[in-house]
């Protein structure tokens, strides 16, 4: 299955680091990758891929989630499909 | 392959703008539990429920994590329990199905279960009869079990005896739940033109024309549409139809594609996606800051009938392109409890009673989550529900009527229903009376335009 991961907030050192590592701990591997600074605000986002993960996507969700609470980042992990159903017909 | 505006508009939209799943609501056929004997029933009721949606709770959450979009609500919808139970029962055998409804959507974990309701556009059966006596009580002793009585139809015309009853039958609900401000009232709803596949509460049942298991999907987002309104301020109509039609395509395809989900993994028939509107009393939840932005000051003055009728067609001329399957109500709602806009501008004397029928004429449903004063007749209140069933009799839509009469509330107060049934100001309804309309009783006839073959 593969996922689009957001990570929006304000700019640091680190967050690609950090949140690549926690992808990498857990076999996540990653596609595609954009970045961008947008009304002040470090934006990214990763098209990645879980089938070789081992742990399910609610602990995956929730170890994003922690993460950007320690960084101060908004960071969400959403099923590809959601974005692709509502902006292609 | 997506692009990263997409993305983050959608991401947006969950986070900022109340984006929404409203509910996935199982119908379950309970058809197969009818008996005699109310207490074999309502074993069987329970067992059928809570076997056929062992999971729906568990499967509903799992697809909102993966898919980051929150679902507010699981439901079930159950057949008319009216129908499953024979043999001349009383209102007391009927309160053991509604005590096993409970138990189940209990066990189950859903939020409501719906369906303790009676079709009674033509005629009552001793059954119908019997469970409509018992609502009172069934709502009283009972936490999630919603009901719904439908008294006319484009087809048939309005059963004026069953209105008359149902207005009784308010006024006792009431009074069971005075020490919650008649909250029992909040659970029951009164149709005209009811449908059998509305997801929504308190009116959905599962009808009988549907299988014995469906997944329908209500979908959500008045936020988005304002938020998208924002956007075009000072527009011509062309643009914001065009805008709000596009908003509700994205926000349908959310619920097609939940819909599909729930029902591949559940193993059980997709039904419907209900194209609708559905406000939460949060901020930025609201159907009447969507009028608002549309230039009206407040929600109720002149324009809003206009307003909203826009806002009803272009839901649906985006939504139904979105969806394979369009049913249920869909359409904007406008319950003035759940609607921080709709309370504000009753608190502002802006919105009244005539200008929200005037309203139902062009929208989803009717008169929805009103608190009136706890001393209205109960043909006061039947009147307002013989009003709101002429007026989808012969527009051939589907009208309902909700109505809290709060028992030593008056006008100017508020009653707090918490949650998603929110607040709700008491209302002033007209004091002049209607008890010689409405004993009359026998039934208002169809309708010319009901004779289409």
């Amino acid at each position: 299955m593969r996922a689009v991961i957001t990570v929006i907030g304000q700019d640091k050192i680190g967050i690609i680091a950090e949140v690549s590592r926690v992808l990498a701990e857990h076999k996540i591997n990653v596609l595609d990758i954009t970045q961008t600074i947008m009304q002040d605000m470090f934006t990214m986002i990763m098209l990645v891929n879980l089938e070789k993960s081992e742990v399910n996507f609610k602990e995956i969700s929730k170890k994003l989630e922690d993460l950007g609470e320690a960084m101060s980042l908004s960071i969400r992990i959403q099923h590809e499909d959601l974005f692709r159903s509502m902006h292609r017909i | 392959m997506l692009n990263s505006l997409e993305i983050l508009e959608t991401v947006k939209m969950i986070a900022e703008e109340h984006l929404d799943i409203r509910t996935v609501t199982m119908g379950i056929s309970l058809l197969r539990c009818a008996g005699d004997d109310a207490k074999l029933v309502s074993d069987k009721v329970y067992d059928t429920i809570t076997t056929q949606a062992e999971k729906l709770v568990e499967t509903a959450e799992n697809i909102e994590t993966e898919y980051g979009i929150p679902i507010i609500n699981k439901r079930i919808s159950v057949t008319p329990a009216a129908m499953i139970l024979g043999g001349r029962p009383s209102p007391r055998d009927f309160v053991l199905i509604a005590k096993a409804l409970d138990r189940a959507a209990k066990t189950t974990g859903v939020n409501f279960i719906g369906g303790y309701s009676a079709l009674v556009h033509k005629g009552m059966t001793n059954s119908d009869a019997a469970l409509i006596a018992s609502i009172p009580e069934a709502l009283s002793v009972t936490d999630l079990v919603c009901s719904s009585v439908n008294v006319g139809t484009t087809r048939a015309g309005i059963n004026m005896d069953a209105v008359a009853q149902m207005g009784r039958v308010i006024k006792e609900t009431a009074e069971k739940t005075k020490e919650r401000d008649g909250f029992g009232c909040a659970k029951l709803v009164v149709f005209c033109n009811a449908v059998e596949d509305n997801p929504f509460m308190a009116g959905a049942f599962c009808g009988v024309g549907e299988p014995d298991a469906v997944i329908n999907v209500g979908v959500s987002g008045p936020g988005v549409v304002k938020c998208a309104l924002e956007q075009v301020k000072g527009a011509d109509f062309g643009v914001v139809a065009e805008t709000i039609k596009k908003t509700a395509f994205k926000i349908t395809r959310m619920g097609q594609l939940v819909a599909q989900e729930a029902s591949r993994r559940l193993g059980v028939p997709f039904g419907i996606v209900d194209l609708s509107l559905a406000p939460t009393p949060a901020v930025g939840d609201s159907v009447a800051y969507i009028l608002e932005e549309m230039g009206l000051e407040t929600c109720g003055t002149h324009g809003t009938t206009a307003a909203l009728a826009l806002l009803n067609d272009a839901v649906k001329k985006g939504g139904v392109m979105a969806s394979s399957y369009v049913g249920g109500l869909s359409g904007a709602f406008i319950p003035v409890s759940e609607d921080a806009g709709m309370i504000a501008a009753t608190r502002a004397g802006a919105l009244s009673l005539d200008k929200l029928e005037a309203m139902t004429c062009v929208c989803s449903v009717g008169l929805d989550m009103i608190c009136v004063p706890g001393d209205t007749p109960a043909e006061t209140i039947s009147a307002i529900i013989a009003d709101e069933a002429a007026i989808g009799m012969i527009n051939n839509k589907t009208t309902a009527v909700r109505l809290i009469p709060a028992p030593g509330k008056k006008v100017g107060d508020t009653v707090e229903f918490g949650g998603l049934l929110g607040t709700g100001p008491v209302m002033a309804v007209n004091n002049c009376k209607s008890t010689d309309f409405i004993a009359r009783g026998g039934r208002i006839p169809a309708p010319i335009h009901s004779l289409r073959n």
